[in-house]
């Protein structure tokens, strides 16, 4: 009874999918996605709904048969494997807890059906690393939303297995809870060293977690890489819209040396790093985050050095721990300005000012992608 | 028309005269127009449970002659003798026996059914779904005479009997199975089964160990269903049964011979039967919802 | 921190392929058994008996397709009278049907709390007894010397329903008034159970909506509340209607020898006369068709999915 075969350790258990595919009749939901995730690290999948990740995580779960691919778990290819012959456990969206068997049972569930005949030590065990031992014998409709998450959890890792796919697994939390969620899991995932694959919506939640995040967009990855390296250089305008917000200017290269690229917009001349920049000739979008933006008013404020476009404050928000301002350039552009409250004075709507930064916090996109990718959709999956 | 100052001083009231505090009183003809609908399901609700009752009462009548119509007097000789008479209970258990065949069979395709409509796709699915739906809204008369018809032009006359009644039971209970598993099964989370999956179960042990205990009530009160209907058919048992008689058609009957306290017997303990699965079985799930 | 982890595709290789779809039988394997018992036992049977309506003989000589269509004259000639009480019965027990069920569910529904279960239970439950029985009791209520008929008596009600031709002469029983009776007490927790889902359903807020945008109460019913439940008023019309036509136990035990109805004669060409059979068919194929035809006019307005 049971499927132990794939079950023994394998050494150098990299998750790897090759050209993973998937169409529903002329509908591309998956397309031809080629990834490596190292063993233990904590991965996250980011993208708004419908762009394909959940359909790539029940793909590596075996849930859902690929068009067209390849998925292998280290040297084995698994592709072909039942659900229930792969060492890949999942924690559902919906917690999926079986309400017929109590808390103890659902989390020996996995333990049992691969043949184990004594499950106490490991349940328990379990149960105490997610701190609700004292609920074993409750069912699940007796416990609070976290409560079962937590007992979601334990119930796939129990069965250690060699990747643990999370399906946005916290998005019926409330915030607080949520945040401590996201701690929790972090903290478990170090403590266990196992491979989790995260998908989710909220950037900031992908941001917090994951030791590195593929942004997906249309059944494709937009980009891969750390955190910080998708914030502060993103690859595409998708990119820099859906995780946080960017001002994104369009403009022509003018000059461009293995240093600097000089790119006139708006009737001046902006520079930034070569190497942030994607497009060193032709039409360019040079992106600047908000919050790397500052206001002057007057011209001889401006550092020496730094890039520099006049407009007018159109709008201003104090948040709290910033003030947030739209201001509009003469062509009608707005760009946004995130100031943090450090006691400086607050400009009001209807001031000249002059918007600057410093060039090495600028990057560069292709000119010839759509300016607006991405960033409907961050008002919606936002937190 | 006094002006405001910036910071007034404390006023002390003027003293009011004090009115009587008038309590509202609503009109008669409003009460009745808050409560005419509570009226009107009262009484509708003693039209539709007054026959049990009088059943129950009859029940311990001593009749006058063979009918059992009128009041005499208080009895419970029917009770202490329900198979006084022999042919009752004799079509008794015959209703009985075809009543657990039917149900058995009809259970069995009707769940094998509700599985294939509920978790599979395919093209044929709005044709089935009428076809499930006729019988259930068929006029008794045309199955049952139509099917008498069948029997007579393949077999002949002579095969009417137990078996043409069991399987013209099986025939009609079956839409009724469908649908009550088919709203058992489409309220069961869907994902609680790829769970089982993700968890290792195969797909036998996934539908022993997740999907039966789940859909289990559904079909044992699909079941409880299929019975109660084929204990109480007439009109195709009627058409079908040759020379046998069943329980419903021996009361048919009854009324051109003899009415005996009996029935009515039959009839109580069959509702009150009824009322004691019903409660036990609510009682149970309330138990099983809150235990430790 | 960051790992060369997004293998890039060489441009110059094919796609891969494309695996193939595994087939699946087991929804047929599933179905296969029960549909072939009603395609056996109840579609066919109905496709037979068009051609037995058309055959002509008896029992002792066997019967012979004569493609005899002068069997549905037979059908109709003779028996007009039960085709007109069952379409007017089964017409008065509908109404009735509704006009009582409706305010029954409604208020279980809007008025019922904690105690819609046991409500609707009790609406059902007594159907679990034997109907035969039950209808029978109706002989008891409203028996001559009964307490029903003197007080129906007293107020002078008699003598208006004998004018109507509701009652006979000074009893209740044996007439087309205990008739209809006996059939909406029969057929009232199919009209009450579609309805009470169907009003169930509406979200009370929305009559709370209405109040505020100047409905009364019975604005607020006929605006919001009536239109939400039509689904359930057609559904439970049509399963009260269409059983109601094939009725003829309550004609038989609470009627007399002029309440005829369509099921009687049926039941009588098929199992007392020995060359009935026919012209039996012949009724049946009728009544059929009438009944297919409502069905068909049902499922296109609602469709089918929500028919089971």
């Amino acid at each position: 009874m049971g499927s132990t075969d794939v079950m023994g350790r394998t050494e150098g258990g990299d998750l790897r999918l090759v050209g993973l595919t998937k169409r529903f009749g002329a509908f591309t939901a998956v397309d031809s996605i080629d990834l490596t995730i190292p063993q233990g690290s904590f991965f996250a999948l980011l993208g708004a709904s419908g762009c394909g990740k959940t359909t790539t995580l029940r793909m590596v779960s075996g849930l859902e048969d690929p068009t067209a691919g390849q998925i292998f778990l280290g040297d084995k290819d698994v592709t072909d494997a039942k659900p229930y012959r792969r060492p890949v456990n999942t924690v559902f969206q919906n917690y999926a807890l079986f309400p017929h068997l109590d808390i103890f049972e659902n989390v020996a569930f996995g333990l049992r059906r691969r043949g184990f005949k004594s499950v106490k030590p490991q349940v328990e065990a379990m149960l105490d690393l997610v701190e609700l031992g004292h609920l074993a014998k409750r069912k699940p409709t007796q416990l609070s939303g976290g409560q079962q998450q937590r007992i979601a959890l334990a119930r796939a890792l129990i069965n250690e297995p060699q990747v643990l796919l999370l399906d946005e697994p916290l998005g019926a939390l409330d915030l607080k809870l949520r945040r401590q969620m996201q701690i929790e899991l972090k903290r478990i995932q170090t403590e266990v060293g196992l491979t989790f694959v995260h998908v989710t919506h909220d950037q900031e939640e992908a941001m917090t977690m994951a030791d590195t995040i593929a942004v997906m967009n249309h059944g494709r990855i937009e980009q891969l890489g750390s955190p910080a390296e998708l914030y502060e250089n993103p690859a595409t305008t998708f990119v820099a819209n859906f995780l946080g917000q960017s001002n994104l200017i369009p403009g022509t290269v003018e000059t461009a040396t293995d240093d600097v690229v000089t790119v006139s917009a708006h009737g001046r001349k902006l520079t930034l790093d070569a190497k942030r920049c994607r497009s060193v000739s032709g039409e360019v979008i040079l992106g600047v985050r908000p919050e790397k933006v500052q206001l002057a008013v007057s011209e001889a404020d401006v550092p020496s050095g730094f890039n520099a476009l006049s407009g007018t404050v159109s709008d201003t928000s104090f948040i709290g721990v910033s003030t947030q301002y739209l201001v509009k350039l003469p062509s009608g552009e707005e760009l946004s300005v995130f100031e943090q409250n450090t006691g400086r004075e607050i400009q009001r709507p209807g001031s000249e000012v002059f918007v600057h930064w410093d060039p090495s916090q600028g990057f560069g996109l292709d000119g010839a992608q759509d300016i607006e990718a991405g960033a409907a959709l961050d008002e919606e999956g936002a937190a | 028309m006094a002006t405001q100052t910036a910071s007034p001083a404390p006023i002390s009231p003027a003293p009011i005269a004090k009115a009587p505090l008038k309590i509202r009183r609503r009109s008669p003809l409003a009460w009745i127009g808050d409560h005419i609908l509570l009226a009107a399901t009262v009484v509708i609700f003693i039209f539709m449970l007054l026959p049990n009752a009088v059943i129950l009462v009859m029940s311990f009548n001593q009749p006058i002659g063979k009918y059992d119509y009128t009041w005499n007097q208080f009895s419970t000789e029917a009770w202490a003798h329900p198979c006084a008479n022999q042919e009752l209970c004799s079509s008794m258990g015959l209703s009985l026996e075809i009543g657990l065949i039917a149900t058995l069979v009809s259970t069995a395709l009707g769940t094998m059914i509700a599985f294939a409509m509920v978790r599979h796709r395919f093209k044929a699915r709005s044709g089935i779904n009428a076809l499930l739906f006729l019988p259930m809204a068929a006029p008794e008369v045309v199955m049952g005479a139509t099917l008498t018809a069948l029997f007579f032009n393949t077999i002949g006359p002579g095969s009417l009997g137990f078996w043409t009644i069991t399987i013209a039971h099986v025939m009609f209970c079956l839409s009724y199975v469908v649908v009550t598993i088919k709203s058992r099964l489409a309220g069961m989370d869907p994902t609680l089964e790829r769970a089982a999956q993700d968890l290792y179960a195969t797909p036998t042990q996934t539908f022993m160990k997740v999907t039966l205990p789940l859909v289990a009530p559904g079909i044992a009160a699909a079941a409880l269903l299929a019975f109660a209907l084929s204990i109480d058919d007439y009109i195709i048992t009627a058409f079908t049964a040759g020379q046998r008689t069943t329980f419903p058609m021996y009361i048919f009957g009854s009324v051109q011979r003899s009415y005996p306290a009996q029935i009515n017997v039959i009839g109580s303990i069959m509702l009150i039967g009824t009322m004691v699965i019903i409660a036990v079985s609510t009682v149970l799930g309330r138990m099983r919802a809150t235990r430790r | 921190m960051s790992t060369a982890l997004l293998d890039k595709a060489p441009a110059s290789e094919a796609p891969p392929e494309d695996r193939k779809p595994r087939r699946n039988i087991t929804p047929w394997v599933l179905l296969l058994p029960g549909l072939l018992w009603l395609i056996l036992f109840f579609l066919i049977p109905i496709l037979t008996s068009v051609s037995a309506s058309v055959q002509t003989g008896n029992f002792d000589d066997g019967f012979k397709l004569t493609w005899h269509w002068a069997n549905y004259a037979d059908a109709i000639k003779p028996y007009w009278r039960q085709y007109l009480h069952s379409g007017i019965f089964s017409v008065a027990t509908t109404v009735l049907c509704l006009a009582l069920g409706y305010p029954v569910a409604y208020f279980i529904a809007f008025k019922g709390g904690k105690w819609k279960s046991l409500l609707m239970a009790l609406v059902i439950v007594p159907s679990f007894t034997s109907f035969l029985i039950r209808t029978i009791a109706w002989k008891t209520i409203l028996a001559d010397n009964g307490f029903v008929v003197r007080v129906l008596n007293d107020l002078h009600i008699l003598g208006v329903t004998r004018r109507l031709g509701i009652t006979v002469g000074t009893h209740v029983l044996a007439s087309p008034g205990a008739v209809v009776c006996g059939m909406v007490y029969n057929f009232l927790p199919f009209m009450i159970l579609p309805l009470y889902t169907s009003l169930e359903k509406i979200d009370p807020r929305l009559l709370e909506a209405g109040n505020d945008l100047y409905c009364g109460t019975f604005q607020t019913w006929r605006r919001i509340t009536l239109p939400l439940s039509m689904p359930g008023v057609i559904g439970g019309t049509l399963l009260t209607f269409i059983p109601a036509i094939g009725d003829y136990i309550n004609a038989q035990l609470l009627g007399n020898a002029n309440t005829g109805v369509v099921g009687q004669s049926i039941e009588n060409l098929f199992l007392r006369k020995t060359d009935g059979y026919p012209v039996g068919s012949a009724m049946s194929v009728i009544m059929m068709v009438g009944t297919l035809v409502l069905v068909m006019l049902y499922i296109r307005k609602a469709g089918t999915e929500d028919l089971i």
